[in-house]
Formats: structure tokens, C-alpha cells, sequence
């Protein structure tokens, strides 16, 4: 291997590696198990939202397919966590979480082929119609999901059969948080590989992407299926942490929230769903404390205020934070190799 | 042995003919050129080779296979890649990036999505060996964005290159490039390794001569003269429609 391809390898990889931002960033979210007790219930709604909007980032973020129709996958797993938990079909909430993932992913990739075609309009259209008739067969069939009075009588069992779910969300805390975390661990690691970088070149020029021999659109059904494997999940571990499921996962509403939150937090590296999630949700709670009954208002005010400012300013600063990042990172980077080799001579030229 | 053949290739926009009957052989290992005036359909004839457009009528053959109904992406891993006349490049990826990207989907890893870009040494290597042969180095990390245009069509020939094609097809390969860049743009083709099949686009008629071996004139879409260049230079019907064109401008 010469050094030039010595070098182009360490560069390759350096993308993915870990900076200390992120660890530390890991750090505080898991520390608030034990710091923050009294705000689990919220910080549940917030890991599932991040959880929630990690699934949006990684088809709008990297692949640049728009959608106004996620919501979709999160109530269709939403409504299976619950069926399966209330007529006790799977007993075991991991067990029942993963295959409410993989029915949204079964419903991704079959309407996957309908956002193939078409411009950005046509897709929030199309993700926006699936997601309409599923609400509308989820409120005829009520004998089945409780219609508008929700999925009542759905009790979850014991985490692996050990750790119950109570009333002030601490289990229900924990679990989704290392969900989460296991889910972003997977996203994290497909972004970064070679299929995660065809996205990216998809997103950026699909012309050229066909021209070094990428296949455009089997690469898009498959992000569009795991995609829709993490919003089920989201979506059935707020069925399992609330034991109740209503007409709402699968609202307008919940697609449009998503998209919110990724404004605020931006798209692209992963950490906009996670940063903006929690923006958003105390946000929400400082505002609706204030105001309980107008908090839309301001939220409103601020998604004017975001689109104003503009998408590049926001570019702008997300490239600082990710410029500082990665300078932090590259400082850990440089210390490993001087303390393993102190006093070799740094290479060739 | 023709490695690309078309045969009777036609393409029909509604009632405007812009490629008619259209049976070409390029032979291993040729300089091939393609000229014509503008509008004479050289860009359709590429986009039909390369399957960015279907033909009306007409078949493609490489290495001897029908390739005709293949997608796009199927006919770059039988081997046979192209650049473009207006730069298609991805702008916000570093060439870096661009070009390991190429490596790793003919490597067969573009479906890999649990190792890092690069882990692979083969990748490294052969990216290494790009950079290098299309002097891109020193911009290697900077956003394709921001490259100088000279830079950025040398990348647009490396991410053909990195397909590692048996057909290099280069549609305008120095267009527009200031003529302080030019010369490291024409060494660099000039350099090709010679089992790399070339089949040229251009109008730089000093490039066109110094290159090829080979010379097709096409003239409103159809095959006018096929030949040696120097049939071609000293044919008059194309110094009439073409050659004379030029010379006079």
C-alpha cells in the first residue's frame, strides 16, 4: 500500500468516526435516567419524537426524499404493539417492538415504489394520501381499534419479563432511551458506509448516480423500508409506554410536527432529529405552561421565524457545530498516534 | 473486434429525427471520435448508448450483447461508462468521496452498510491510483463545489474512469476549460491506458486529430463518412458540411 493510499484510507474513515461531542452528547442523555427523574414522562415523548424524526432524517437528510406521510409507519406499528399486547398474541414488549418495526417495514417497501417517480411535490403527496386512508381505515374499522375512543385495555408486560412499566415512566424511560440509542448505533453506522454515501450521491445528482453504475432506485426502496422499520418502532414504543393508542398516530398532524422538528434541528447528520426533538418538546412545555391554551401560537411564530432566517444561515451554523466537532474529534485523533509512536518521524513527504 | 455496435439506431422526438439509422462499430482499443455540427445529434447518439434514453428503433451491442434494454447502471457494470458535456457532479461530496464512491459500487460493496467507506484496502488503493492519475490530489478534500472548472472536468472523466471501464465514452471532454487547465486536461486524456476503448465527442478539431484513429461524422443525425482521419480530412462532402464550416470560422 503506498502512502497515499495509506492516507486516502485513514481520510475515508475518518467521517465515521466518533468525536468527543457525541460522546459526551450519549453521556448526558443517558445520565439524565438518574438526574432527571421527575421529567422521564417528557423525556419519553422526547427520545420517541427523536426516535421518530432519526427515521425521517435518514430519507429526507441523506436520500432526499420529502415526506408528509410518516406518520403512516408510526401508526400502523403503533396500532400492532397494542393489538398484540391487549389480546396477548406477543407477551414480551421487545419481542412485540421489533415486529411492529418489521410490519412498518413491510408497509415502507410496499409503498416505497409509489415515491420512485415524480418531483417533491408529487412524494408529499402520495405519503400524504397513504397516510390519510390509513387513518380513515382506522377510524371505519373501529371493532378492531377502538375508532375514535383509541385501542383501550391494552396492557404491556414486563421488559424481558423482568422490568414492569410505572406510572412516573422511569422503565418506560430507560427502554426507549436504549432503543434509541441502538437504533441510532444502526443509522449511524449505514450512513456512514458505502451504501450510506450512494445516498448522499443519489440525493445530490441521481443522473450521475446511474452513470457509475448505482441502481437509483432499488437503493431508495431500501432506505425508504428501514426508514419506515424506525418510525414503527417510535410508534410502538408509544403505544407500550402510554398502553393506549388513538386515531392521532396516525394523524396529518404527527407527519407535519416531524418535519418541524427536523427544521429546527436540520437534516443531514443525525443528531438534527435528536437536537430538535428536544427543542421542540420543551419548548412545547415551557410555552404551554405559559399559555396553556395558545402554546400553537408561538411554535407557529417560530417556524416563520426558522423559514425567514433562512435555510443557509441554519446550514451556516450547523456547518460551525459540525466544524467544531469535528475539531474535537480530529484533537482525539492526533493524540492516539503521537502517544503509540512518540518521536517516530511523521511519514514520506 | 467491435467491442460497442450499434445497429440501425434510431431516436425520434415527435416529428424531429435526431438520430436516424445510425450502425457505427468501435473497435477494441480505438481512439473513436465523434464529430458533426451542432445539433447534429452526438449527445443523442451517447444518452442512447448509455441508456438515458430508450431508441425508437435499433439495437446495442456490447462485447456482442443486447444491451438495448438494459437500465443504466446495468450498463455501466458490463463496462462501459461516460462523462458529460455539462458537468454532473456531486457537488457537495469531495472528490474524494466521488471517486471511492465509484470504486466501492463496482467493487460490489455499494449494498455494504455496515462497514466504514474505505475499510476495504482495495478501495484505498484504486482511489489512491485515480487521484493520482487525474492530478486531483491536492483538491481531494476540498467540496466539489468550490473546484476549479479545469479540476471538476478532470474529476468528470475520473468518476468514468473509476467504473473502470472497458468503453470510455467522453462527450466534450475540454469544453470550456480556460487554456491555462487545458493542458493538463488533454495530457491526462492523451494518457488513457491503451486497453481503455474511447469513444470522443468533441468539436476541438486540434483534440479530434491529435487523438483519434478513428472518425465518424454524423450530419442531422445520421452516419455521413466513417473513416481513417485522414479519409476524413480529405473527404470533400465533409469539408463541405463540416470541415469547411470550421476552417472558414
Amino acid at each position: 500500500m503506498t502512502p497515499l493510499a495509506a492516507d486516502i484510507g485513514q481520510k475515508l474513515k475518518r467521517r465515521g468516526r466518533w468525536s468527543a461531542l457525541e460522546i459526551a452528547f450519549w453521556i448526558v442523555a443517558f445520565a439524565s435516567i438518574w438526574l432527571l427523574p421527575q421529567k422521564h414522562l417528557i423525556l419519553t415523548e422526547t427520545a420517541i419524537l427523536a426516535l421518530f424524526a432519526l427515521s425521517l432524517d435518514l430519507i429526507l437528510g441523506y436520500a432526499g426524499i420529502i415526506s408528509l406521510g410518516q406518520a403512516a409507519f408510526f401508526g400502523t406499528a403503533g396500532y400492532f404493539a397494542g393489538l398484540v399486547a391487549k389480546h396477548g398474541i406477543i407477551d414480551e414488549p421487545v419481542l412485540a417492538l421489533i415486529c411492529s418495526g418489521l410490519v412498518a417495514a413491510a408497509l415502507g417497501f410496499i409503498t416505497s415504489f409509489l415515491v420512485l417517480r415524480g418531483s417533491d411535490l408529487t412524494r408529499l403527496m402520495v405519503t400524504l394520501g397513504v397516510s390519510l386512508m390509513l387513518g380513515e381505515l382506522a377510524n371505519r374499522y373501529s371493532d378492531i381499534t377502538g375508532g375514535a375512543d383509541g385501542l383501550q385495555g391494552v396492557t404491556v408486560a414486563p421488559v424481558l419479563g423482568r422490568f414492569e412499566f410505572d406510572m412516573f415512566g422511569h422503565t418506560g424511560y430507560t427502554y426507549c432511551l436504549i432503543v434509541l440509542f441502538v437504533c441510532f448505533l444502526i443509522a449511524r453506522r449505514l450512513v456512514y458506509s458505502p451504501f450510506g454515501l450512494s445516498l448522499r450521491a443519489i440525493k445530490g445528482n441521481a443522473l450521475r448516480s446511474g452513470a457509475v453504475g448505482i441502481p437509483v432506485n432499488a437503493r431508495l426502496v431500501a432506505i425508504y423500508t428501514v426508514s419506515a422499520f424506525f418510525a414503527g418502532i417510535a410508534g410502538a414504543l408509544l403505544t407500550q409506554t402510554t398502553a393506549f393508542c388513538s386515531l392521532d398516530v396516525l394523524s396529518l398532524e404527527r407527519s407535519a410536527d416531524l418535519l418541524l422538528v427536523l427544521i429546527i434541528g436540520g437534516t443531514g447528520y443525525l443528531y438534527g432529529g435528536l437536537i430538535g426533538a428536544v427543542i421542540y418538546k420543551f419548548m412545547q412545555d415551557w410555552i404551554a405552561t405559559l399559555t396553556p391554551q395558545y402554546w400553537q401560537f408561538w411554535i407557529g411564530l417560530l417556524l416563520v421565524a426558522i423559514v425567514l432566517v433562512g435555510r443557509d444561515r441554519m446550514a451556516a451554523w450547523h456547518q460551525a457545530a459540525r466544524a467544531a466537532l469535528g475539531r474535537l474529534g480530529a484533537r482525539t485523533i492526533k493524540w492516539r498516534p503521537a502517544l503509540g509512536a512518540a518521536g517516530a518521524a511523521p511519514g514520506g513527504r | 473486434m467491435a467491442i460497442l455496435e450499434t445497429i440501425g439506431l434510431a431516436k425520434r422526438f415527435g416529428g424531429i429525427v435526431a438520430a436516424a439509422d445510425v450502425t457505427l462499430a468501435i473497435q477494441q482499443g480505438a481512439r473513436h471520435a465523434l464529430i458533426g455540427p451542432n445539433g447534429a445529434g452526438k449527445t443523442t447518439v451517447i444518452n442512447l448508448l448509455t441508456g438515458v434514453l430508450r431508441p425508437t428503433a435499433g439495437r446495442i451491442l456490447l462485447h456482442g450483447r443486447d444491451i438495448t434494454a438494459l437500465d443504466r447502471y446495468q450498463r455501466v457494470r458490463l463496462g462501459m461508462a461516460r462523462t458529460f458535456q455539462i458537468n454532473a457532479l456531486f457537488l457537495d461530496l469531495t472528490p474524494l468521496e466521488a471517486i471511492a464512491l465509484a470504486v466501492s459500487e463496482r467493487l460490489g460493496l455499494g449494498t455494504d452498510w455496515w462497514r466504514l467507506v474505505g475499510s476495504k484496502g482495495a478501495v484505498a488503493d484504486e482511489v489512491a491510483e485515480i487521484v493520482e492519475r487525474f492530478h486531483l490530489a491536492d483538491v481531494m478534500e476540498a467540496r466539489t463545489a468550490t473546484l476549479p472548472y479545469g479540476k471538476q472536468r478532470l474529476l468528470e472523466i475520473a468518476l468514468a474512469f473509476a467504473c473502470r471501464p472497458r468503453v470510455l465514452l467522453l462527450d466534450e471532454p475540454a469544453a470550456g476549460v480556460p487554456e491555462a487547465e487545458r493542458h493538463e486536461l488533454l495530457a491526462t486524456i492523451a494518457a488513457l491506458p491503451a486497453d481503455v476503448t474511447v469513444l470522443l465527442i468533441e468539436h476541438d478539431m486540434d483534440l479530434v486529430f491529435s487523438f483519434a484513429d478513428r472518425i465518424s461524422v454524423l450530419v442531422n443525425g445520421a452516419l455521413f463518412v466513417d473513416g481513417t482521419p485522414e479519409d476524413v480530412a480529405r473527404d470533400p462532402r465533409v469539408k463541405a458540411v463540416y470541415l469547411g464550416e470550421e476552417l472558414d470560422a
